[in-house]
């Protein structure tokens, strides 16, 4: 359909609106079924341009479901109702005419806002910096094939990789835990032989990290799994799981100290 | 001025190497002594941040995104090429040299393509060791594919997110130095001006973001790894926030813009469906290894099928015209960018594309699906399997090679690509040219350095698929953090520089005045609606396809819009004390306006056909590029001092000592 009518409640914070937010309602017309949910908001952006009004603030880049910038929760769900999908990659053909939809920020006390649809999700790069990787320097390594890695392995490994880091898990959990995104990083790298090393360090310095941000604690409630766009599977919780309480036995703190897990 | 290129001297296969084994070297005690701004944390940026904090160089990077995760570099799809030979093929480190020059048209500099095959190998080894989940096969061994204007097959891939990986693979590095304290990362902050001490850089303006405030930051050296300008175009494959600006700034303080009018079309790209339309989606070139590209033979067929009354499968096998097959048999739908999406748009133009607009051509897997259908039956020992069966197995080996395009075609058009074959159309993907640097990847101003992407390095006028992503590491990981030794091996004594020197004071003075002169401005039309209208000229004369009567009348409507834009651009909110991306985006499109003129001003420049640049004066009679290299075997790096002269030329001669120059045959 080309000419869908919608009316948009829209959350607005920081700037002209209030400190503490505010629902704002804006009507739109001429949506067409192909705009993605971004375009539309272009458009909604361009509407209040002219009119001399602050167009609503949203963050966005690949707009191709890959650089996990775009965040907002549309009708309930972070990233919007479809399974496996980013709000960048989400089209209009999915709502109806005289559809009303909500729009809102991820919500989170380890994501502030920044303003309106913005919020700040520099508490992941922490998690990543306490021991997210494999620790070699720049030509260090050997020959690639050096080490087979089995096609299962790499294929376990790949789907945890294909985090985007966006952080809708943490939005959509009750408890705001961040323990999906966690569990994917010690995933990915656990399962090859060249993160395989430092695995049980890592787990601990990660989930270390992720309780000093105050994320909430996980209590299985896979909401998470559910909301998230790449479908990562909760399953990588439960390797997170393992990897922790095993290397919880081994280390003790003084092992830790010196820049996580460097 | 009189380029130099400083090329070592000798035999092309012991330059690079020889040459490293004699460069100065800083200790590491005056390592410590020495600060380095990195701005852009892509491939590059981050490949060359943690490499140098590696070092023990005291390293402060810069990203205008909110995390060093997300560059552009992540939305690279295809993959990543390396002279490894693990194929047995007959790859080389030559071939790869030979590959890219060719590819690139002659007109890239020997020595640094050299260099990148030869380096290209030691990338593919580190990323898997930083745990990139590369393809692999049964074996347990890495997995290649094929990508175009090659016939060996050395592209390395991780599905179709081999960027996204390779992004990971660099940022955690990066991350693993920050917590080391050797890098200092400053997200969301964008570098607005470049600062010169004597001649040389020696630091940044950057805005941050979130509050508006103006920061000096100094340095011994500063390197800018901040990306291509596809964006200049408003619709191209690039990610949304992807522009020019500190490469221009650079420009703006002395440094050279080479060869700006090298931009490549890439030829699959999800066409445009309406004018509402913010980007354009990449299909990736690995998709040519098994897709057909064909338009109708019939007028009559492709009007039907614009007007819905029919479709792909109402046209008989003899009715389509596969044109790449037809007329570049030896390469066929596996030939170059330029020349594929070239052939698009004469397809397009002689009225048989098959979009409502006209505009798009068919990417049809049918043939591949049944080929590896039948095979598989075969590994499964099903004799005379029905045609139902050999589809739906053919379907699921398609989507275990490219299930995430697929999907994502599916998600943007609503058509299952599986049973219709997909419709594609050439979009503005990458940009060849850039800043001007030798070889050591310094520009003409000393102590600046640029890598991947930002710079004109490598690539000549057409870059090979997969090539991107190697050169922004290679940049970043292996060239970078020794060729920069050689300038900061004279500063070990230099005290750090104070930003609060008048240079400093100066150049944020400059920049608050951009800012002020933006923000005052208070007229009606988004920034937005201008960066579309300027998009729109630069596309439709300064694209595909360019002649000089074009690019004259695009130079001036440039400039015409660019007055209108200091005259009626609306910029709402405050510069400082808030998040303002519409701020962000005039600053940008305001650069844009004088990069899209410069780019206009090469392309007159060159009376020539090559690679991506096609003047449509110079061809030949079945309508191929025609190069002058007699005339043009140069490259082309501009000066730029505003908008009241114009843009002085300056040429570095391109030497081939290695490779004959032939004309490019893909036939
Ligand atoms: C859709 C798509 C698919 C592609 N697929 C492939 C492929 O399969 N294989 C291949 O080889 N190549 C591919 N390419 C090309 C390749 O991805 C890019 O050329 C490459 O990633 C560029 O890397 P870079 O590090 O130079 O720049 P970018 O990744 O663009 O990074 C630029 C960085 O600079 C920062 N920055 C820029 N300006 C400023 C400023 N003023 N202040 C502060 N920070 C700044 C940005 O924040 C960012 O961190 C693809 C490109 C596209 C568009
Ligand atoms: S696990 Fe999923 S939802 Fe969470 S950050 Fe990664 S991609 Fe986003
Ligand atoms: S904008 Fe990149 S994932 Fe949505």
């Amino acid at each position: 359909m080309e000419n869908m009518h919608l009316k948009l409640k829209i959350w607005r914070q920081g700037g002209k609106f209030s400190k503490k937010g505010e629902f704002v309602t804006y009507e739109l017309d001429n949506v067409s079924e192909h705009m993605s949910f971004l375009e539309m908001l272009d458009v909604l952006n361009e509407k209040l341009i002219t009119q001399r009004e602050e167009p609503v603030a949203f963050e966005h880049d690949c707009r191709e479901g890959i650089c996990g910038t775009c965040s907002m929760v549309i009708n309930g769900h972070p990233h919007g109702p479809n399974a496996g999908t980013t709000t960048c990659q989400l089209h209009m053909r999915f709502f109806r005419d005289g559809d009303t939809i909500t729009v809102e920020p991820f919500r989170a006390k380890s994501f502030p806002v920044v303003k309106d649809l913005v919020v700040e999700r520099a508490a992941f790069d922490r998690i990543i910096q306490a021991g997210g990787f494999v620790s070699i320097n720049t030509g260090q390594a050997q020959d690639a094939n050096a080490i087979p890695v089995s096609k299962e392995s790499a294929t376990v490994a790949f789907d945890a990789a294909a985090c985007i880091g966006c952080g809708a898990c943490v939005a959509a959990c009750p408890n705001a835990s961040a323990m999906l995104f966690v569990s994917a990083k010690v995933s990915h790298l656990a399962m090859l032989p060249q993160g395989k090393v430092e695995a049980k360090r890592r787990a601990l310095a990660m989930v270390k990290q992720m309780d000093l941000e105050g994320f909430g604690n996980c209590s299985n409630v896979t909401a998470c799994e559910a909301e998230c766009p790449k479908e990562i599977s909760v399953e990588n919780i439960a390797r997170l799981n393992r990897e922790y309480i095993s290397a919880a036995f081994v280390y003790d703190e003084k092992e830790e100290k010196g820049g996580g897990a460097g | 001025m009189a380029l130099n290129g400083k090329v070592p001297a000798g035999n092309l296969t012991e330059k690079w190497t020889k040459y490293r084994a004699s460069m100065p070297l800083v200790a590491p005690n005056n390592k410590r002594r020495l600060d380095i701004i990195v701005v852009g944390s892509g491939l590059a940026g981050a490949a060359a941040a943690a490499s140098l904090g590696e070092l023990g160089y005291n390293v402060k990077c810069f990203t205008f995104h909110d995390s060093p995760r997300r560059a552009h570099s992540i939305a690279a799809q295809g993959g990543i090429n390396a002279a490894k030979n693990y194929r047995n093929d007959g790859d080389s480190t030559y071939r790869l040299f030979y590959d890219t020059i060719k590819g690139g048209d002659y007109r890239a500099r020997e020595a640094n393509v050299y260099r990148l095959a030869e380096v290209s190998a030691s990338i593919i080894d580190q990323a898997v060791a930083q745990g990139v989940p590369f393809a692999r096969e049964y074996g347990g061994l890495l997995d290649n594919r094929s990508f175009g204007g090659v016939q060996v097959s050395r592209t390395f891939y991780a599905r179709g997110q081999t960027g996204q990986q390779l992004l990971i693979g660099a940022y955690q590095s990066l991350s693993r130095q920050i917590s080391l304290g050797s890098v200092e990362m400053y997200n969301r902050h964008e570098m607005l001006d470049v600062v010169l001490v004597d001649g040389k850089a020696r630091g940044i303006i950057a805005r941050n973001l979130l509050t508006g405030e103006l920061e000096r930051h100094a340095a011994h050296a500063v390197v800018l790894a901040t990306g291509g300008y596809g964006n200049v175009f408003y619709l191209s494959t690039n990610a949304m926030m992807c522009n020019v600006t500190a490469a221009w700034r650079s420009v703006r303080r002395g440094a050279l813009m080479a060869n700006p009018c090298f931009t490549q079309i890439h030829p699959t790209c999800i066409p445009v469906s309406g004018d509402y339309q913010s980007k354009l989606t990449l299909m990736s070139e690995s998709l040519r290894n098994d897709g057909r590209v064909w338009v109708p033979k019939k007028q009559e067929d492709a009007a039907a099928i614009r007007s819905g009354h029919k479709n792909a499968l109402d046209i008989p096998e003899e009715d389509r015209d596969y044109f790449l097959e037809r007329r570049y048999p030896a390469f066929g739908n596996l030939v170059p960018r330029d020349v594929a999406s070239r052939a698009a748009k004469i397809a397009c133009d002689e009225g048989l594309g098959v979009a409502p607009t006209g505009l798009a051509v068919y990417l049809d897997f049918s043939a591949a699906i049944e080929r590896y259908g039948r095979s598989k039956a075969g590994v499964m020992g099903l004799h005379n399997p029905e045609h139902k069966k050999v589809i739906e197995l053919g379907q699921n080996v398609v989507e275990e090679k490219y299930g995430n395009l697929f999907a994502m075609y599916e998600k943007i058009t609503g058509e299952n690509p599986y049973v219709m074959p997909m419709k594609i159309y050439p979009a503005v993907h990458y940009t060849m040219g850039g800043l001007w640097v030798d070889y050591n990847l310094e520009t003409n101003i000393p102590g600046l350095f640029a890598a991947g992407e930002c710079n004109f390095s490598d690539h000549g006028a057409n870059r090979l698929g997969a090539s991107a992503l190697m050169q922004g590491l290679a940049d970043g990981y292996f060239v970078l953090p020794y060729t920069i030794g050689n300038f900061l091996s004279n500063d070990i004594r230099t005290p750090k520089f104070d930003p609060n020197s008048a240079e400093f004071l100066q150049a944020e003075a400059d920049v608050k005045g951009r800012i002020d002169q933006l923000m005052g401005v208070q007229g009606k039309q988004s920034v937005e609606s201008f960066h579309r209208r300027l998009g729109k000229i630069m596309w439709e004369k300064c694209g595909m396809a360019r002649n000089a009567e074009g690019l004259t009348a695009a130079r001036r409507q440039i400039q015409e819009l660019r007055e209108e834009f200091y005259k009626d651009v609306f910029v709402p909110g405050s510069a400082t004390g808030d998040y303002n991306p519409e701020l962000e985006k005039a600053l940008r499109v305001a650069d844009f306006f004088e990069m899209g003129e410069l780019m206009v001003v090469d392309a007159l420049n060159r009376e020539e056909s090559c690679g991506g640049h096609f003047r449509e004066e110079h061809q030949t009679e079945e309508g191929e590029a025609l190069r002058d290299d007699a005339n043009f075997a140069y490259v082309a790096a501009w000066a730029y001092n505003g908008w009241d002269t114009d843009p002085v030329l300056n040429k570095e001669e391109l030497v081939f000592e290695n490779v004959e120059l032939k004309s490019r045959s893909y036939k």
